[in-house]
């Protein structure tokens, strides 16, 4: 019977079958190998979870993977492995891509030891109850108030272990300052004279690039705080105060008098492209980080740098940005107390002296116990300039909520340099967003 | 004797089909559910599911943070937001519109136009073949960075060579142009390869037929090769219209869809992956863009079905 039935199925029917059964065995191989990626996966996250102490495996995941950052927080391990006897097991992760998967990061298996910001971010995590309550390793022995305040989380805690900070200034090439007889102003009027001479003798006097939408944010944030204050830029990027008030449309009037003062078309200028202007003498000055250094390929012996000067006498000019990074414990992850045991040492000054005499060019340590012996020049200022400030900023983007950061005050920003007339405009959209996002 | 009697009979057994499903091996059955079945699980797991929970997403307010119960449901805010209040939507509707009726446009017409030059098997036709399908090979992302190299305003070829000063990236009314010519740098290729593998699979005897009836070169393409790759047509349609809605790659290595390139896939990105973690308010863009793209899916669909019907 079977035979005569399957001799009755058509001859085109039958080869269609076979192709079925090739597809069937081809989707089963497929899935196969899914099943297998997603086992092969899963071992990568499994831990074998040793003892703490010496002989124990602590998982330090680092975002750097090049040049001299990656190469300090290499020996910095190294250094924490001698010293220790725990074993360091190093996870290397590009930097963008680090922050941009942070949040399944830290909720899905993190390393131990995580490298993270100071500011309103590393709060939100501990809100969330992410990174792990550090307030025991505190306070830390050559570490001040200040650092101590930005480790700070807003239950009162700290969650966050400080290593290095760069501050923003504004920079600009002695040799051009000499030949032209200029001096860093002191004054809002020197510095408004200064602009004007520079103007007069065909120098642009501020470089100006915000293509990556970013670096404008340095500018706001330090009008703001040289004409409202600290506390309130704080309380702004915290998100309780209104972007539709006098207070912010001041400091985007303030913005728009010396945006003639700034390279034109700044909306498609990398800030690589403008630190170049300003190298090659085209532009007098440029307010930046210190990693303006890095664009000009060169270690910033000709360069020199002064704060923004103080445009209201009752608020003077001891705030600024100074963004600190440093360390976090993730709560998930698996060995708590070699990871607070690690945490505690990088936060002493063995931590950095061993990332800045390893490395090809050093970074400015927090701790002031660390050794400023293979500090540049520029480093040995900014190291002074901090240390005198009242109070520190952590720029824009690490200060207020990522979302509002990204995806309204960068388009926000940029619309009020394309179009500086309409103020009132861009602060009710802000103000609009921000409602809505900050609830 | 058996097979006469499985004849249909259509006054009880109204199902003749099943009655030969039936005489399938039970082997060969299991074959047919298998072969339906993953497919289906596959489709259903990877598309529609995640597609619905967009949806459900959309009308939600969660950073990511914490489990699924800290979604806050804040019912059609997201979309009212982003109908209202926020700023790059509209510009970005417009944009991909303008893309679409750009790479139609423009770059299909010149890759058609090469693809008919090239068909004439000129000397060297092999590498200017080559030449303009090579852009094709390079991942957006790297087209991105081979015309910054071009458009950059301080250092760029293009400003280098004319001494203008023109900010073909940073300018809002002309960098969406000078992306477009990107793109169409690119995409020209893609179409002249379609085009030319279509015109090869032209029957050479309706050329000579229309030779000896004396029609004009021009006269032959538009009257009897082109009605015939009306197939290829169809692809070269389908293509643009995915093209243009998923634009983002190029726009992306810019400026990451900002300032004058906003596209419905950039701010989806931008609300989504990456630091912002905005998930119920991208997913609202995302079924937006879905909802976009399923006009065009629909008008395809029922443009070949019902061309299916009258054949």
């Amino acid at each position: 019977m079977s035979r005569s039935h399957s001799s009755a199925v058509p001859r085109s029917t039958a080869a269609t079958m076979a192709a079925t059964r090739r597809s069937v065995l081809r989707g089963i191989g497929l899935s196969g190998l899914a099943v297998g990626g997603a086992s092969l996966l899963a071992a990568c996250g499994g831990d074998d979870g040793p003892a703490t102490g010496s002989g124990a495996t602590v998982k330090f995941g680092i975002n750097e993977t090049a040049d001299a950052a990656h190469q300090r927080l290499v020996a910095i391990a190294k250094a924490y492995e001698k010293e220790s006897g725990t074993k360091v097991e190093l996870n290397e992760v590009d930097h963008n891509t680090f922050q941009e998967s942070i949040n399944t990061y830290l909720q899905g298996a993190p390393d131990d030891v995580f490298t993270w910001f100071a500011g309103f971010r590393m709060a939100q995590f501990a809100e969330n109850g992410l990174i792990t309550d550090l307030s025991d390793l505190w306070p830390i022995e050559g570490l001040n108030d200040s650092f101590k305040q930005a480790s700070t989380a807003p239950d009162g805690k700290q969650y966050f272990v400080p290593i290095s900070y760069y501050p923003w200034a504004v920079f600009y090439r002695k040799s051009v300052f000499e030949k032209n007889g200029w001096e860093a102003p002191a004054t809002n009027d020197d510095f408004m004279a200064l602009m004007d001479d520079m103007q007069g003798k065909g120098i642009t006097p501020f470089a100006f690039g915000d293509k990556d939408g970013w670096p404008a944010m340095g500018t706001f944030d330090i009008l703001n705080m040289r004409l409202n204050g600290f506390d309130f830029h704080m309380s702004l990027m915290a998100g309780d105060e209104a972007w539709d008030g006098d207070e912010v449309k001041l400091v985007f009037d303030t913005w728009r008098k010396l945006l003639p003062y700034h390279q034109a078309d700044p909306l498609g200028r990398t800030w690589q492209e403008a630190a170049t202007a300003m190298g090659k003498g085209e532009c007098g000055m440029y307010l930046l980080g210190t990693f303006v250094v890095d664009a000009l390929g060169e270690n910033g012996e000709d360069l020199d740098f002064f704060t923004f000067p103080e445009l209201d006498s009752s608020i003077g000019s001891d705030a600024l940005d100074a963004p600190i990074d440093g360390f976090c414990v993730a709560a998930a992850g698996k060995n708590q107390e070699a990871g607070k045991a690690m945490a505690k040492w990088l936060g002493s000054a063995a931590a950095p002296d061993a990332g800045n005499s390893a490395a090809d060019a050093p970074f400015i340590a927090a701790n002031e116990g660390a050794s400023t012996e293979t500090y540049s020049d520029l480093q040995k200022k900014s190291a002074e300039v901090v240390g005198a400030a009242a109070n520190i900023a952590q720029f824009m983007d690490r200060d207020t909520n990522a979302d509002f950061a990204n995806t309204v005050m960068i388009p926000s920003i940029q619309e009020f340099l394309k179009n500086p007339d309409d103020i009132d405009g861009v602060t009710a959209s802000i103000q609009e967003q921000a409602a809505s996002i900050f609830g | 004797m058996t097979h006469i009697d499985e004849a249909p009979q259509p006054t009880k057994e109204v199902a003749p089909a099943q009655g030969r499903e039936k005489k399938l091996p039970a082997r060969d059955r299991a074959t047919v559910i298998t072969m339906v079945v993953v497919p289906l699980v596959l489709v259903v797991l990877l598309v529609w599911v995640p597609a619905l929970l967009s949806v459900v997403l959309s009308f939600g307010k969660w950073n990511g943070f914490g489990d699924l119960d800290t979604i806050e449901w804040v019912g059609v805010q997201n979309y009212e937001d982003i109908f209202t209040i926020y700023p790059a939507f509209w510009p970005a509707v417009q944009h991909n519109l303008i893309w679409l009726g750009f790479l139609f446009i423009f770059p299909t017409i010149l890759g058609m136009l090469l693809a008919v030059i090239l068909d004439r098997e000129m000397k060297g036709s092999r590498f200017y073949q080559t030449a303009f399908y090579m852009p094709v090979v390079l991942s957006l992302a790297l087209i991105g960075f081979i015309w910054q190299l071009f458009y950059s305003r301080d250092q760029g070829l293009i400003n280098q060579i004319f001494n203008s000063q023109v900010d073909w990236y940073g300018d809002p009314d002309i960098n969406l142009w000078a992306v477009l010519l990107a793109t169409a740098w690119r995409h020209t290729g893609y179409i002249m390869l379609i085009y030319l593998a279509g015109l090869k699979g032209v029957d050479a005897s309706l050329r000579e037929a229309a030779a000896v009836d004396g029609a004009s070169e021009v006269k032959t393409f538009f009257h009897v090769i082109f009605p015939v790759m009306r197939p290829i047509n169809m692809v070269v349609i389908v293509i643009v219209v995915i093209e243009s809605l998923r634009a983002f790659d190029l726009v992306w290595v810019i400026n990451k869809g900002r300032n004058g390139l906003e596209v419905i896939g950039a701010l989806v990105a931008q609300n989504v992956i990456g630091e912002a973690t905005r998930y119920g308010f991208g997913s609202a863009l995302a079924v937006i863009m879905m909802l976009i793209s399923s006009i065009f899916i629909t008008l395809y669909l029922r443009t070949v079905f019902r061309e299916e019907r009258t054949r």
